[in-house]
């Protein structure tokens, strides 16, 4: 029992060690060019040598992507607040915003290239708008999904709309948002990278291109790892703090 | 009954409700021509069919909705809103996973006047009253616990605790114990008589266990399906404070078994084609 928790504990360890020495051997066997595909080891040799500029613009990616998650975060809960607490809003709301999501965010950012400029505006944008829409819509089902006679009960007592949703509806929709964020959070970084290949002049984005452009795979592959890396730790953060604000909600898993 | 319609705590006449103006158009009524006179502490029990408009029955009572035609007085006033004097429990206990036991218990009195106002200032005297009304039930112990650690038994206590904890003069619970085992259940019957018989609240109780209702009301009104209407007032004249050995009596099985005639010549005569369960 206590042994196959501590596998069950190490096994995604395990197994990236595992793909990384398939990814080595493999390579290494079949004398794959690294311009084609690079292998773990050349890769750290990349870090180690490009430590400062691979640094550099893992941070101004990170800032970026967090101002821009930041932003969404904001304008996420307050129009899912919106929509999920009267049913006018929703019906009006949520069709426009289903619509706005599906228009691929790579399209925008020449649009927004052309109204803000080469820069951080793009990104910052980019990493909103392609990161509100799970927030919104978590908050609004959280909101929404309140069971009919709990509301009768509280109605009864005179309760106000704002009441019930203070006292029922936003704490009932915490796991939801938690949930929301560490999707959010993923999609962030893939706005922000998106930006800024295209229209960055700093950032992992910018770095994965000029390498790309300079057949420099190594190089390229070492930034897709740094953006992985803190996306990933992001993703733990808001994992970590879903935990331990809101175990209620997970009280299958507390047990073991 | 006019002298009775006087004193009367629960006063209904000839209340008529559809749930929309359509329905209403079209002569489709939830219930129909209601006439009721409870007296100030009297328990009552409803007893019907499934869908009968038990559930309207109780949202009119608790001014959640107004009647399409008629009129109810409750404790001498026309209902106009939502009346804070009642206290509800449903079969699902629905308590928040997130507050403890004893703060689920409070949480009426974070929203009914007089209390919300003093909430703040007053909260050690409400826990306090809360705790003591939670070890009444048989919580002791377990007033710090969340919902999710208690069994539905307990929870439903709880959920009894909440609709009682700002003493309202109206208790209305609808089918609190139909997804408790039958020991349970019967436990559950005996706290609520007891409750009952120290607070002497007046209480709604809608049911579909016949026993439950006789062993519990002082009477039982039948309801039919489609259209929803009191068929039957039944005063229950066993002696209190019942013991639960009284069910087994004859006195008491002859009660259910009469109700039970009149539920089973109703599912006959109705109308509707009711699908096997």
């Amino acid at each position: 029992m206590n042994a196959s928790r501590h596998f069950e504990r190490w096994a995604p360890v395990l197994l990236a060690i595992a793909l990384v020495l398939l990814w080595q051997v493999g390579v290494t066997a079949f004398q794959v060019p690294d311009f084609i595909f690079p292998s773990p080891l050349q890769i750290a040799q990349q870090f180690n040598e490009f430590k400062g500029p691979l640094l550099a613009a893992a941070w101004a990616t990170f800032w970026v992507t967090m101002v821009g998650f930041g932003l969404a975060i904001a304008v996420g809960v307050m129009l899912g607040f919106l929509i999920g607490s009267s049913r006018v809003a929703y019906a009006a709301v949520y069709p426009l915003m289903v619509g706005f999501n599906a228009v691929p965010k790579a399209a925008i950012v020449p649009i927004l290239v052309v109204w803000f400029g080469i820069g951080i505006g793009p990104g910052i944008l980019t990493a909103f708008l392609i990161s509100f829409f799970p927030i919104m819509v978590n908050i609004a089902t959280g909101l929404a999904t309140l069971e009919p006679e709990l509301e009768d009960v509280l109605r009864v007592l005179g309760a106000r709309r704002w009441d019930v949703l203070v006292k029922v509806g936003l704490p009932r929709a915490m796991p939801y948002f938690y949930g929301s964020l560490k999707i959010a959070i993923t999609l962030a970084f893939v706005g922000t990278v998106l930006a800024e290949m295209t229209a960055g002049d700093s950032g992992i984005g910018n770095l994965i291109q000029t390498a790309g452009s300079q057949q420099r795979m190594p190089l390229a592959f070492a930034g897709l790892v740094a953006i992985s890396v803190m996306a990933m730790a992001m993703y733990e953060l808001f994992s970590w703090i879903e935990r331990h604000t809101t175990g209620w909600a997970h009280r299958g898993s507390q047990g073991h | 009954m006019t002298a009775g319609a006087q004193t009367a705590f629960i006063d209904f006449q000839d209340v008529w409700l559809a749930y929309n103006d359509e329905l209403f158009a079209a002569g489709q009524f939830a219930v129909e021509a209601i006439d009721l006179q409870v007296q100030p502490g009297e328990f009552i029990a409803i007893v019907g069919p499934s869908g009968c408009g038990k559930s309207t029955f109780m949202k009119l009572a608790t001014g959640l909705r107004g009647p399409s035609r008629g009129r109810i007085r409750i404790d001498g006033q026309p209902v106009t809103g939502p009346l804070k004097i009642s206290g509800m429990a449903f079969q699902a206990p629905s308590l928040l996973p997130w507050r403890t036991t004893v703060d689920n218990v409070l949480l009426p009195l974070e929203i009914v006047e007089p209390y919300r106002s003093n909430f703040k200032r007053k909260r050690k005297e409400y826990e306090e009253r809360a705790r003591k009304l939670l070890q009444k039930v048989g919580l002791a112990g377990y007033e710090d616990k969340f919902p999710w650690q208690l069994s539905g038994g307990m929870q439903q206590r709880a959920s009894i605790c909440r609709a009682l904890i700002h003493e309202p003069k109206m208790l209305l619970l609808d089918e609190p114990f139909g997804a408790l085992d039958a020991f349970t259940r019967e436990e559950l019957w005996c706290i609520l008589r007891d409750l009952w018989t120290e607070q002497r609240f007046n209480v709604i109780l809608v049911t579909h266990d016949l026993r439950e209702s006789v062993f519990l009301a002082d009477t039982v009104y039948v309801m039919s399906k489609s259209p929803g209407r009191f068929v039957v007032k039944k005063q229950i004249e066993l002696p209190r404070p019942r013991e639960l050995e009284i069910t087994y009596t004859r006195e008491f099985t002859d009660i259910v078994l009469e109700l039970r005639g009149h539920i089973g010549a109703i599912r006959k005569t109705s109308p509707v084609v009711e699908a096997t369960p």
